[in-house]
């Protein structure tokens, strides 16, 4: 994925997210003051408030905390996808993050399910982390 | 000089407007309801100098209470369109309370309508798919509104044992006190095996546990508590008000299971000097058949994962201790929660007919918007506390 179309899509404080993405590489956020994880990329810790964050590579494993099997299309577009499962993951690291799990039947999808991340080119032309059962 | 909001306003007009495919503009459906409300409270335009709506995606102007002023001929002094989505009806009494207490209005038109239906649901689908999900982190993973709510009440019931059946008999209790509501749009009975047997949208949620999606209007008018009864009909006085936000995107959420609600509870309890006992109804914003059982509990009507026996016992429909959604609710009524407020101000004033609830002094309008995201708590009263 071209780094034009990372400017294009993800605002400046998460392209290095997306950019390690690109590369197969999971990315979350740590606070270099107090060392708290976290997910979305916040402009300051939401932990300590601290201002100094870096990003740290997950190692890509994780449980299902919660998930949905989605029977009805949100878009026309999306009518032959249906069934497909909308996750929030919990990673090891300790952040949860929404994501969809593939490779795996719907119905076979439960909570505290383990879990590791893949790599898929989304529609939206990014790369998208994913997760597939352990 | 005290500046709580408790007894400082009350409702005096009561506006509920077209409702179903109206094939009207978003500004006409505000206008309907805005004249029955005047109409309601022996009012007329002039008499108003306060205007607030709720910011919404079928009018995506940048100063939607600008547009309706002129549309309608206010020129108001004070005038704006909150945004907190379906928790901003109640917030638009407190914003209300706060404009005529600091003197900057006497009386205050909120107003909250929608021709969603109308425009379709391709339109619905389009936008909020833009605006709803965090757009990087969650839209490219196809998500859309039942299914974030689906996120919560998968863990809910995971927690707490919860089934598909505690879901649904909440849908079913809506739709019987729908039954004795002239203007609700889904009358005919349901059981819990309707429910479960209706279209699957997001596991677990089936069509029967989303509310309606139609178009609506719904309209108040807010006034001093000392001029509260210059008016024809009888007032309904604003005791507390509280919020609680914890989140935007589900993502974030703290918690799939408890919400800010604990907190807009909490404040609206202590600014009224009540608690969860002195409430006889409650109106609690069902958007889908979860929040109800997430909202008994973190109002503090009843312990964390105690909520399906509290509606499985008869305790909160309309012959127990606590009804709730006496209209029927965004479930079986209408949708907009603004019809929650009205529904309540009907209550108080002794004026629901077939479905009055004998004991109505104290009633709670609760309010989310978003996934859970942002939490309105409004009590309203008989008289002053």
């Amino acid at each position: 994925m071209a780094e034009a179309d990372i400017e294009r899509f993800a605002a400046p404080e998460t392209r290095e997210y997306w950019r390690a993405a690109a590369e197969g590489r999971l990315l979350v956020q740590k606070c270099q003051d107090c060392g708290a994880v976290q997910f979305f990329s916040w402009v300051s810790c939401i932990e300590c408030s601290s201002s100094r964050l870096g990003w740290i590579e997950a190692s890509g494993r994780g449980k299902v905390y919660s998930f949905t099997v989605i029977h009805r299309a949100p878009k026309p577009e999306l009518r032959d996808k249906v069934p497909y499962v909308l996750a929030l993951v919990q990673l090891d690291e300790g952040v949860r993050m929404m994501s969809n799990i593939v490779e795996c039947d719907p119905q076979a999808v439960h909570i505290d399910m383990p879990v590791r991340v893949i790599f898929e080119p989304g529609s939206v032309g990014v790369v998208l982390p994913k997760f597939r059962p352990v | 000089m005290n500046a709580s909001l408790r007894n400082s306003v009350a409702i005096v007009g009561v506006g509920e407007g077209p409702l179903g495919q109206t094939g009207m503009s978003a500004l006409g459906l505000h206008a309907e309801a805005a004249d029955l409300a005047l109409a309601d409270a022996g009012l007329s335009k002039h008499d108003i100098d306060g205007l607030l709506m709720v910011r919404a995606w079928e009018m995506p102007q940048l100063m939607p209470s600008a547009v309706f002023a002129e549309y309608y001929g206010l020129r108001p002094s004070y005038s704006n369109a909150l945004a907190l989505g379906g928790a901003t009806p109640c917030a638009m009494v407190a914003h209300a309370a706060m404009a005529i207490q600091a003197g900057l209005c006497r009386r205050v038109l909120a107003i909250q309508a929608s021709n969603r239906a109308t425009l379709g649901r391709d339109a619905a689908v389009s936008v909020l798919s833009e605006i709803v999900g965090h757009p990087e982190l969650e839209n490219p993973y196809e998500p859309m509104i039942p299914a974030l709510y689906a996120l919560v009440a998968q863990r809910y019931m995971h927690e707490y044992r919860a089934t598909t059946e505690d879901l649904a008999a909440v849908a079913v209790l809506c739709r019987e006190n729908a039954a004795r509501t002239p203007y609700a749009l889904m009358k005919k009975p349901i059981g819990v095996e309707d429910v479960l047997n209706s279209k699957m949208v997001a596991s677990p949620l089936h069509l029967l546990d989303c509310c309606l999606a139609n178009d609506f209007a719904a309209a108040v008018i807010v006034t001093s508590a000392d001029d509260a009864t210059n008016y024809p009909r009888p007032p309904a006085y604003l005791l507390g008000y509280g919020e609680g936000h914890t989140h935007e995107h589900i993502s974030e959420a703290p918690s799939l299971t408890t919400f800010g609600c604990v907190d807009s509870g909490k404040r609206a309890f202590a600014m009224a000097g009540l608690g969860p006992g002195d409430v006889d109804i409650a109106q609690l914003y069902d958007c889908f058949t979860i929040t109800v059982l997430i909202e008994l509990e973190d109002l503090g009507f009843c312990r964390k994962g105690e909520a399906a026996g509290l509606v499985d016992s008869g305790a909160v429909s309309r012959e127990g201790y606590l009804p709730i959604n006496t209209n029927g609710g965004m479930l079986s009524a209408t949708t907009g929660g603004m019809f929650h407020v009205t529904e309540a101000v009907r209550q108080l004033r002794g004026e629901a007919g077939d479905r009055q609830i004998d004991k109505a002094n104290v009633c709670l309008v609760h309010g989310n918007g978003g996934i859970l995201s942002t939490h309105t708590t409004l009590l309203l009263g008989r008289n002053r506390v």
